[in-house]
C-alpha cells in the first residue's frame, strides 16, 4: 500500500511539473497558434535565474525567505525573457505559423547553447532548503518534500490561472480569443496585447517549473528543458490545445502512467506507454480531451 | 477529333527569362561538380583555415563524407518539408533506424554487410510506412507533434538499451571484422567518401525525378492547397504517405553509409535535435529547391565541425569572455544565423543569388542616353 501511495504522489509530482510547462504552451498555442519550441528555454532561464540569485543576489539564499526571493527572481527572469521573445521575435511574424515555429526552433538551439556557454554543460548542484531534502510520512509512504512542493505549486498555479481566466477582463478576452480570434479582433479588441500576456503567463509558469524542478531533481543543467518539453507537448495534445483544465487532466494521466509503468514494468516502458496513449487519443479523439476551448 | 493548337501567349520581353552567358553550360554544371567531387581525393592541395591538412588526408575526407551524407539527408527531408509542406519533427528516427539497424545486424547478428544494409533499408522503409500511416491522420502542427513523439520513442528505446542491443548511452561500435576490406581502416577513408558521394547523388537523382513526375506535381499541389487536390479527386493521404515513406527509406539508406563512415552508432543521432538541425539545413539552403537543401546540409555540417575549432582558436579566445564563450558554441552561432535567415532571407541561400543580381542592377549607375 505504501508503495502505491508513494508512486501515486511522485507521479503527481511529475504531473505537476508537466502541467506547469504545458499550461503555458497550451494557452499560447490555443490563442496565438504558436507551437513554442522555446518554452524549454524559459524553463532553463527560470532554473538558472534561481540558481544564480541564490548565490549572488543580496538577501537571497538557499534557505527560508531567501529561497523565496531567489525563486521570485528566477520567475521574473523567465517572464521577462518570454515577453521579450514575444515582442521582438514572434510579433513580426503573426499568422505565419511555419516561420514562427522555425524561429522558436532556432531560439531553442541558440538559447540552450548560450546557457551552456555561460554556465557549462555539466549539471550543477541546485541550492535548496534543507526541508525539501527530507521526506514526509503519508499513510505509511515516505514522500520526498520536493515533490509535494511541486504538487502544491501546480495546484496554486492552476487555481490562479483559472481565476484569472474567469473573473478578469483580460481572461475573458483570452477565452474568447482561443475560441474565435477573428471575432474578437472584429469587435475592436487588440488581441495582440493578450498574446503578450499569454506569453508572460506561460513564461512565468515554465520558469517556476524550472526553479521547482531544480529543487525536485537537485541539479540544474542546460538541456533539462528539452526533454521535459517533449512530454509537455504530448500533454498538450492529449489535453486539447488551448484548454488549461484539459492540460491538468492530461498531465495527471501522463504522470501517473509513466510512474506506475516504469516501476512495475521495465524502466522506460512508461515513457513508451505515454506515446502509445497519445496515438490512441489522436486516432479516437483528435481534438484532445477538452477540445479547443479555454474552459475556465 | 481535331486538335487545334492554342496560339502562343504573348510574353512581354521583360518577363521572359533572360538567357545568360552560361545557359548552354548550365545543365552540365551538376555533372561537372560531380566529377570534381569524385576526383577530389586525388589532389593534395591543402587549404589552410578551411581544412586541417591536405584535401586527401583521411581526416578531411571523413569530414567531407559526413557533410555529403547530411547534404543527402537534407535533400531527402526537403521532399517532406519543402516539396510537400509536411513539417515532420521525427525524421531522425529513420536515419537512426538505418544507423542502429546496420550496426546491430553486423555487430550483434554477424550478418554480412550487404544483407544487413538491404534488411535495414527495407525495415526503415516499412517503419516509415507504418508510422506515417498513423501520423498522417493528423495534419499541420499536430502532425509535427506526433512525429516528434514517435521519434522520442526511438530515442528512449536506444537509450534504455532494451535486450542489450543498442549499448545504451555509450553507443555501439561497429564490428569491422566481417566488413569488406575496402571499407575498413584509415587508409580506405577515400572509398567511404565515394560511397557518401554516391549516396548524395542517388538522393538528389531520386528527389529530382520524383518532383518532376506527375506525383511530384501532386505533392507540390498538396503543399500549396491541400483542399484543391482533394477536390480534384486525388487522395491527399496516399500521396503524403508515399512521400513520407520514400523520405524515410532514403534517410535509413543514409544511416547505413553514415555508420560505416563514423564506425559506430551513438545515441545522440536519435535525439530530436538532429531533426531540428535537418530543418535548419533545409531552411538555410532554400526549401523546395534542387540544390538548396544539399548546400545547406553540407554547409551546416561543415560549420558544426569547424566552428568548434574556430571557437577554441586564438582569435576568439582573445575576445572578451562575453563574446568568446557564446562564439565557441557552434549551435549558438548556427541558431542565430538561422533566426536571421528566417527573417531576412526566407528563400535560403539559393534565393541570395537572384537578390544580389537585383541589388547590383539597382546600384549600377544608369546608362547615359
Amino acid at each position: 500500500m505504501g508503495t502505491v501511495i508513494l508512486l501515486a504522489l511522485t507521479g503527481l509530482g511529475l504531473a505537476a511539473l508537466y502541467f506547469l510547462v504545458a499550461s503555458g504552451l497550451s494557452l499560447v498555442f490555443g490563442l496565438a497558434d504558436v507551437l513554442n519550441f522555446a518554452h524549454g528555454l524559459f524553463l532553463g532561464v527560470g532554473a538558472y535565474g534561481t540558481w544564480w540569485a541564490a548565490g549572488n543576489l543580496p538577501g537571497a539564499g538557499p534557505d527560508g525567505f531567501g529561497f523565496v526571493l531567489a525563486v521570485a527572481f528566477g520567475v521574473a527572469a523567465g517572464t521577462l525573457v518570454a515577453i521579450l521573445v514575444e515582442l521582438v521575435l514572434i510579433r513580426p511574424l503573426y499568422s505565419r505559423t511555419i516561420e514562427q515555429v522555425l524561429v522558436t526552433v532556432g531560439l531553442s538551439l541558440a538559447g540552450v547553447a548560450l546557457l551552456q556557454a555561460t554556465w557549462g554543460a555539466d549539471a550543477r548542484p541546485f541550492p535548496r532548503p534543507d526541508w525539501t531534502r527530507q521526506v514526509t510520512g503519508i499513510f505509511g509512504a515516505q514522500v520526498p518534500n520536493g515533490g509535494l512542493l511541486l504538487i502544491i505549486a501546480a495546484v496554486l498555479v492552476l487555481g490562479a490561472i483559472l481565476a484569472f481566466l474567469r473573473w478578469t477582463r483580460y481572461g475573458l478576452v483570452i477565452r474568447a480569443g482561443v475560441e474565435n480570434r477573428e471575432m474578437v479582433t472584429a469587435l475592436g479588441i487588440d488581441v495582440r496585447k493578450a498574446f503578450t500576456l499569454v506569453f508572460a503567463i506561460g513564461g512565468a509558469a515554465a520558469a517556476l517549473a524550472g526553479a521547482l524542478g531544480g529543487v525536485y531533481f537537485g541539479t540544474v543543467s542546460p538541456g533539462q528543458g528539452g526533454s521535459l518539453l517533449i512530454f509537455a507537448f504530448i500533454v498538450v495534445v492529449i489535453g486539447g490545445m488551448g484548454s488549461v483544465v484539459g492540460s491538468a487532466y492530461a498531465a495527471v494521466v501522463v504522470g501517473l502512467v509513466q510512474q506506475f509503468v516504469n516501476y512495475y514494468g521495465t524502466s522506460g516502458l512508461g515513457d513508451i506507454c505515454v506515446v502509445g496513449l497519445l496515438a490512441v487519443v489522436l486516432l479516437l479523439r483528435p481534438q484532445g480531451i477538452a477540445g479547443k476551448v479555454a474552459t475556465a | 477529333m481535331t486538335v487545334i493548337d492554342a496560339p502562343r501567349a504573348q510574353v512581354p520581353d521583360e518577363l521572359s527569362p533572360q538567357r545568360g552567358r552560361w545557359h548552354r553550360v548550365r545543365p552540365f554544371l551538376p555533372l561537372v561538380a560531380l566529377v570534381v567531387l569524385a576526383i577530389l581525393p586525388y589532389s593534395t592541395i591543402s587549404l589552410p583555415g578551411i581544412f586541417e591538412g591536405p584535401v586527401n588526408s583521411p581526416g578531411t575526407l571523413q569530414l567531407l563524407a559526413i557533410c555529403l551524407i547530411f547534404g543527402g539527408l537534407a535533400a531527402g527531408y526537403d521532399l517532406l518539408f519543402g516539396r510537400t509542406g509536411m513539417l515532420s519533427f521525427g525524421h531522425a528516427l529513420y536515419f537512426a533506424a538505418g544507423v542502429y539497424g546496420t550496426d546491430i545486424l553486423v555487430t550483434r547478428a554477424g550478418l554480412p554487410l550487404w544483407q544487413a544494409a538491404l534488411l535495414t533499408v527495407t525495415g526503415g522503409t516499412i517503419l516509415a510506412a507504418l508510422l506515417g500511416a498513423v501520423a498522417l491522420r493528423t495534419v499541420g502542427i499536430a502532425f509535427a507533434m506526433v512525429t516528434l513523439a514517435f521519434a522520442q520513442v526511438g530515442a528512449i528505446l536506444v537509450a534504455r538499451d532494451f535486450g542489450g542491443l543498442t549499448g545504451g548511452e555509450e553507443g555501439l561500435p561497429l564490428d569491422v571484422s566481417g566488413l569488406p576490406a575496402g571499407l575498413v581502416g584509415v587508409t580506405n577513408t577515400v572509398n567511404l567518401y565515394w560511397l557518401a558521394l554516391a549516396y548524395l547523388t542517388l538522393v538528389v537523382f531520386v528527389v529530382h525525378r520524383v518532383s518532376g513526375s506527375p506525383t511530384g506535381r501532386v505533392l507540390a499541389g498538396l503543399r500549396d492547397d491541400e483542399r484543391r487536390i482533394g477536390v480534384l479527386g486525388l487522395d491527399p493521404y496516399r500521396y503524403k504517405l508515399v512521400a513520407f515513406t520514400l523520405a524515410g527509406g532514403l534517410a535509413s539508406a543514409g544511416g547505413v553509409v553514415y555508420v560505416l563512415i563514423v564506425g559506430g552508432a551513438s545515441p545522440h543521432i536519435t535525439s530530436s535535435e538532429l531533426t531540428l538541425s535537418l530543418l535548419v539545413m533545409v531552411v538555410l539552403g532554400g526549401p523546395g529547391t534542387r540544390w538548396g537543401p544539399v548546400l545547406g546540409g553540407v554547409l551546416y555540417m561543415y560549420l558544426d565541425h569547424r566552428l568548434t575549432a574556430f571557437g577554441t582558436s586564438d582569435a576568439v579566445d582573445n575576445l572578451p569572455a562575453v563574446l568568446s564563450r557564446p562564439l565557441s558554441q557552434p549551435l549558438f552561432v548556427l541558431g542565430t544565423v538561422f533566426i536571421l535567415a528566417v527573417y531576412f532571407f526566407p528563400g535560403g541561400l539559393t534565393s541570395l543569388a537572384p537578390r544580389l543580381t537585383h541589388l547590383t542592377r539597382a546600384l549600377r549607375p544608369p546608362r547615359r542616353r
